[in-house]
């Protein structure tokens, strides 16, 4: 087990290195920030080359990557043009997104696998079939259609919610945005659970634990749902990231300054700290949440065992 | 244990990425189809004649409704991003100012949009981008991703290992910052850049399935007995193991397919997607999300009919999942 | 068992959940306090440093000059200036008012002036808006276009006393005063100096307002000041700006009654806001002009016909029509190249454009075939696609030229995903199609609607568009201390823009806002911005 984790932390390495790469290339790409900065107008040659200068600009990109990556592991991940650590930016950003991601996460777990287990159940039932079909319409419907349709309805129209989250952005302010972002991924969940339930419903265990009399209750939360729960857990963790780096249009349209609010300002000014930074934490986000679903697993199914 | 789980890291293939998270996450179903044995070509009993698992798959899907009714939709929307002018006989450029965000009339039976184009011209020309944009980007990453992963996962060693990590990377990038700034970059109006970011961004996940598959037909006993036989690699590949590996595969990209044009009107609300002059319902639906207040039907004609496109190909990948996937008959 | 236990506890959880957020409906309003939509300045919030709308508003509330621009009549007139004398148009005496402070309760004097313009012109301290000092003597000395500084202070400022200096231009420009109302050449306090980062933290002025508090990117509050020495002392208790990326969730927010002023209504919601807000929204001109800059650099936009296929394209696009539908009128056809509210005295004409901004696409068809046609049958309108919501009328622009030339694909918009690349695109010369320009008045003077745009080499001269004549009226009319004699001249020297129709001028853009019932007063000025202390609440 913990050679196990030795190893996977090591591989961690290189793919954080290749993502930072990768991403820092990437905004470069986008081509010179400067001019964005001054307006309307041609940025006096002076002051733009001090400009340059100043955020490291001036420099070959290879050099410019190698100066930020030893920054980074000084604990210094740059300055925004507003002349903003990048360090701040993530302080205040990753809590609102955290905050948001978790109350996603567990309207997936709540709404989606119990309607998973309820149709898994009555698999062909009419509950079953419009179930399904419901997931199917959420899946179809791009994201920010449904946001923006919950904005104006519960928002505008009825009056429930907020239609803009306010910059505290408290958990309940949060919960029509957290169903939003997680609504696909909701979707999947209860379809998800539903195939697992109706596969191992018909496995032999469960058929043994039938026969030996135990109540419909303790069948289904002790044997059915913990088997059929690894691909689930699986898919959330792994959704964990994605969320995260994924809400880029949930709070763009309930205006919530998170880490999709930072990266999508930070790429509009072509801001290569600020991305690259963001980015940096999300992958590592990204591989911890996967490195701890893979260690689930080993829990849920004790016939894993890591080497 | 050496080797614990042959396809643990295919267990992992899980590739949340997309539109408020979870645009791809449809492949996550296909997953319960690694890790068991890949139906082989056995035959099903003496003296019938051998039933392969596409013969069985395809008697399946005939009798599907689902399977019946979501072709006839792929079918229908595959002739008219054809040949548009069937049904549609506007120019879908061609706007009159005078008449913008009207409602329905005779003659223009959704309506003029805010630019006072008529709405149904423009619905029925956006399925060519959005149909093509679907089908290219499916194409491109299902052989892309099928090919890296198949090799990495039927020769092993260094290379899959740098491909395992490779894949690692782009999982850990969000797909729509990806989006962002790689097309913000583009000046083309055509619909290849779209594509090519898309095929850029989603081969990993197919190179994880097409990976864990190979790894599990690998160890059939058809293959080691061909490998005593003979055979040369890329005989096995190609003869052996590729038609039996590729089921998850198909099942992935279908539902994926769906996905990828719900990805293109994500991106296109976010201003980096399709360009002007090419029709695309992503264009029309975000040039129209403003609006849901005063002309809603702006936005719910080229937003419903993006949505039965993506229900179809979903439902079609459903079918196809039932049909390949023994386990569940 | 019907149900699993799942279920029956996470239903009434998430009703109760649902239940939470029904308190919203005006929660979070302070007693006296403003909430107003804002966007994030993309520079820091120093006077010398803020180029766009958003840091402006802020300076505007937490800072005064010199001089100030009417809120409704733009004019400029003293506030903290005494007095500004000059005999030569070049050397100017100027005495500060007394009793001024900042906020922290330094005194205003000559030298928070002198030193903030040092700062400013200073190119170490890298300063976006370091030019606006470039016409006081020894400006080259400290801001050279390459190398080392050679000095830290202007020559041309000296201090003469506790609330007296003097400037000295580098050239004659009589109405130079006048631009003193600009947030650039604001006083700042020793704070500023001595620990810059804690200012910019928090910074410090002598306006109206102090600031409160500030989140960088998605909130300021600023707090009235019970001290201010102004006569414009803030009728409210204080204002909350906050950061909202897209203004349609702003115009949201004010619908559901969560923000009091959105100062910039979105194109879509137009239709119904009268009706939305119960007729709580205002719409007046601003000194914005939207135009269409050709690229010279390119020879297939600079023939000899040149004049005429411009003059062709201009005709082909339908202000009326695009300002009516597009814009529900919050934008008037462009009649000439300055703004309205110039007023007809400072240069302004209705008449000067004439037929040659008129639609007519027989006459439009007409010249373009006579000037060679639109290079290579095709031509794209670029525009940056992050902010501002320009794909609409650019779309409808191309529409009135496709139909006006009877082709469905003449013109295309052409988005380009950021501002950076789209300005890097212009300064570097890589247009090859008419291209969005848009100008905002630095201060009310027809003089700012020309030089920075076409005279050659300006800095805002995007399509890198020269003419001689254009540039020696422009000379005479700076020289000239006659201010209508100057006014003459230049409208002169804006004839011939019209006459090679350098840029094709589109509209006028207003300023639009729309408030809550909780609020009074509202008013924009001619920049647009709103006039946040005289807003009354309750």
């Amino acid at each position: 087990m913990g050679r196990y984790v030795i190893r996977r932390l090591l591989q961690m390495i290189p793919v954080f290195f290749g993502a930072t790469l990768l991403i820092f290339l990437m905004v470069n790409v986008m081509g010179d920030p400067i001019q964005g900065l001054c307006g309307q107008r041609q940025c006096d040659p002076a002051t733009a080359a001090r400009l340059r200068q100043e955020f490291g600009l001036d420099k070959p990109v290879w050099q410019q990557y190698l100066t930020y990556m030893g920054n980074v592991f000084t604990g210094d991940f740059g300055t925004a043009f507003n002349g903003q650590p990048v360090t701040e930016l993530m302080a205040d950003a990753f809590p609102v997104t955290l905050r948001l991601t978790l109350v996603a996460i567990f309207f997936e777990i709540v709404i989606g696998i119990t309607l998973g287990v309820l149709t898994g159940l009555r698999r062909g039932r009419p509950v079953d079939t419009s179930v399904l079909l419901l997931t199917l319409v959420v899946i179809s419907v791009p994201t920010f259609v449904t946001g923006l349709l919950l904005q104006f309805l519960l928002g505008v129209e009825w009056g429930i919610i907020k239609p803009a989250v306010s910059p505290a952005a408290t958990l309940d302010e949060l919960i029509v945005p957290g169903l939003v972002l997680a609504s696909v991924s909701l979707a999947y969940v209860t379809r998800l659970t539903r195939t697992a339930i109706a596969e191992n419903a018909r496995a032999d265990y469960v058929r043994t634990a039938r026969a030996k009399g135990l109540p419909r209750r303790r069948i289904v939360t002790r044997h059915l749902l913990r088997n059929s729960l690894i691909p689930v857990v699986t898919f959330i963790g792994a959704d964990i990231g994605a969320l995260m780096g994924g809400a880029i249009v949930t709070e763009r349209i309930f205006n919530i300054h998170g880490v999709g609010y930072q990266l999508y300002q930070g790429i509009v000014r072509q801001n290569t700290q600020t991305v690259v930074g963001f980015v940096t934490i999300l992958v590592l986000i990204f591989l911890i949440a996967n490195l701890l679903v893979d260690l689930l697993y080993a829990v849920l199914d004790p016939r894993i065992r890591y080497a | 244990m050496p080797e614990p789980l042959p396809d643990f890291e295919a267990g992992q293939a899980i590739a949340p990425t997309g539109a408020g998270g979870g645009t791809d996450l449809a492949l996550t179903e296909a997953e319960t189809l690694e890790g068991r044995p890949a139906p082989g070509p056995l035959g099903s009993g003496p003296g019938e004649k051998p039933r392969s698992l596409w013969s069985d798959a395809w008697r399946d899907l005939r009798r599907n409704p689902v399977f019946v009714v979501s072709g006839l939709i792929i079918l229908f929307l595959v002739v008219i991003s054809i040949w548009p002018s069937l049904i549609a006989s506007g120019n879908p450029l061609q706007c009159d100012l005078a008449k913008a965000q009207e409602g329905s009339q005779p003659g223009h039976p959704f309506g003029f949009n805010g630019q006072g184009c008529d709405v149904y011209t423009r619905t029925v020309y956006g399925a060519r981008a959005s149909v093509t944009v679907g089908v290219c980007a499916t194409l491109g990453v299902a052989l892309l991703g099928s090919f890296l992963g198949g090799l990495a996962g039927f020769f092993g060693g260094t290379g899959d290992a740098v491909l395992s990590r490779v894949t690692d990377i782009f999982f850990g990038i969000p797909v729509l910052l990806g989006g962002l700034v790689l097309l913000s970059v583009v000046t083309s109006t055509t619909v290849w850049p779209v594509i090519g970011f898309m095929v850029l961004l989603g081969w990993p996940q197919i190179s994880r399935i097409a990976r864990g598959s190979v790894i599990t037909v690998k160890q059939n006993d058809y293959v080691h007995a061909a490998r005593a036989l003979g055979a040369s690699n890329t005989r096995m590949l190609l003869r052996h193991i590729a038609p039996n590996a590729v089921a998850p595969v198909i099942v992935v990209a279908t539902i994926a397919l769906g996905t990828y044009i719900s990805l293109e009107a994500t991106l296109s609300y976010l201003g980096v997607g399709l360009k002007p002059p090419t029709v695309s319902w992503g264009i029309d639906i975000s040039a129209a999300s403003p609006y849901i207040r005063n002309a809603p039907h702006m936005l719910l004609w080229p937003a419903g009919a993006l949505a039965i496109t993506v229900l179809a190909f979903i439902m079609l990948g459903d079918a196809v999942r039932d049909a390949l996937d023994p386990k569940l008959r | 068992m019907r149900r699993t236990p799942y279920l029956r506890w996470a239903a009434p959880l998430l009703a109760l959940a649902l239940a939470a957020t029904g308190c919203g409906g005006g929660a979070g309003t302070t007693q006296g306090v403003v909430s107003a939509s804002w966007g994030d300045p993309p520079n820091p919030l120093e006077p010398a440093n803020t180029n766009d709308v958003q840091g402006g508003k802020v300076l505007d509330m937490i800072f005064r000059g010199l001089k100030r621009y009417d809120p409704r009549t733009g004019a400029a007139q003293d506030m903290l200036a005494e007095r500004i004398e000059t005999t030569d148009s070049t050397t100017f005496a100027i005495t500060v008012k007394d009793g001024w402070t900042f906020s922290n309760g330094e005194k205003v004097t000559a030298r928070s002036f002198v030193d903030a313009w040092n700062y400013g012109a200073d190119v170490r301290n890298n300063q976006r808006n370091a030019y606006f000092f470039g016409y006081i003597q020894g400006y080259a000395d400290v801001h050279p276009d390459t190398g080392e500084p050679k000095a830290t202070t202007l020559s041309g400022l000296k201090i003469t006393g506790e609330r007296t200096f003097s400037v000295t231009l580098s050239q004659k420009f009589s109405t130079w005063p006048d631009t003193l109302g600009y947030a650039a050449f604001a006083p700042l306090p020793r704070a500023f100096f001595d620990d810059h980062a804690a200012w910019l933290e928090k910074p410090v002025g002598n306006g109206p307002y102090t600031v409160h508090s500030y989140a960088r990117g998605s909130a300021m509050s600023l707090r009235t000041r019970d001290d201010y020495p102004g006569p414009d002392k803030a009728r409210n208790s204080g204002v909350d700006l906050i950061v909202y990326t897209d203004n349609n969730t702003a115009y949201t927010s004010l619908l559901s009654g969560n923000l009091d002023l959105v100062d910039d209504v979105p194109a879509a919601q137009l239709k119904n806001v009268r009706k939305d807000l119960d007729g709580r929204y205002i719409n007046t001109p601003a000194g914005i002009i939207q135009t269409l800059a050709f690229p010279y650099y390119d020879p297939a936009w600079n023939t000899p016909g040149g004049a005429k296929l411009r003059t062709g394209i201009s005709r082909a696009i339908d202000r009326e029509q695009i300002t009516r539908t597009i814009f529900r009128s919050t934008r008037t056809p462009a009649k000439d190249w300055t703004s309205p509210v110039l007023g007809t005295d400072g240069g302004f004409s209705p008449t000067l454009c004439g037929d040659a901004c008129v639609y007519d696409p027989a006459a439009a068809r007409r010249l373009v075939d006579e000037g060679g046609g639109i290079p290579g049958g095709r031509m794209t309108i670029s525009y940056n696609a992050d902010t501002g919501s320009h794909k609409e009328w650019v779309d409808a622009v191309c529409n009135s030229v496709n139909n006006a030339l009877g082709r469905d694909s003449a013109c295309v918009g052409n988005p380009v995903g950021t501002f950076a690349d789209f300005r890097n695109q212009i300064t570097q010369s890589r247009m090859d199609g008419p291209f969005r320009a848009g100008w905002q008045m630095d201060y009310p003077l027809i003089q700012n609607f020309l030089q920075p745009l076409y005279y050659t080499n300006a800095s805002s001269n995007d399509g890198k568009w020269s003419d001689p004549g254009f540039d020696r009226l422009v000379d005479r009319a700076n020289a000239e201390s006659d201010q209508p004699t100057a006014v003459r001249l230049f409208q002169q020297a804006e004839e011939v823009v019209r006459d090679q129709m350098a840029a094709i001028p589109l509209w006028y853009q207003n300023g639009s806002a729309g408030y809550s019932a909780r609020v009074g007063n509202v008013a924009l000025n001619p920049f647009s911005v709103p006039v946040y202390n005289e807003i009354t609440v309750g």
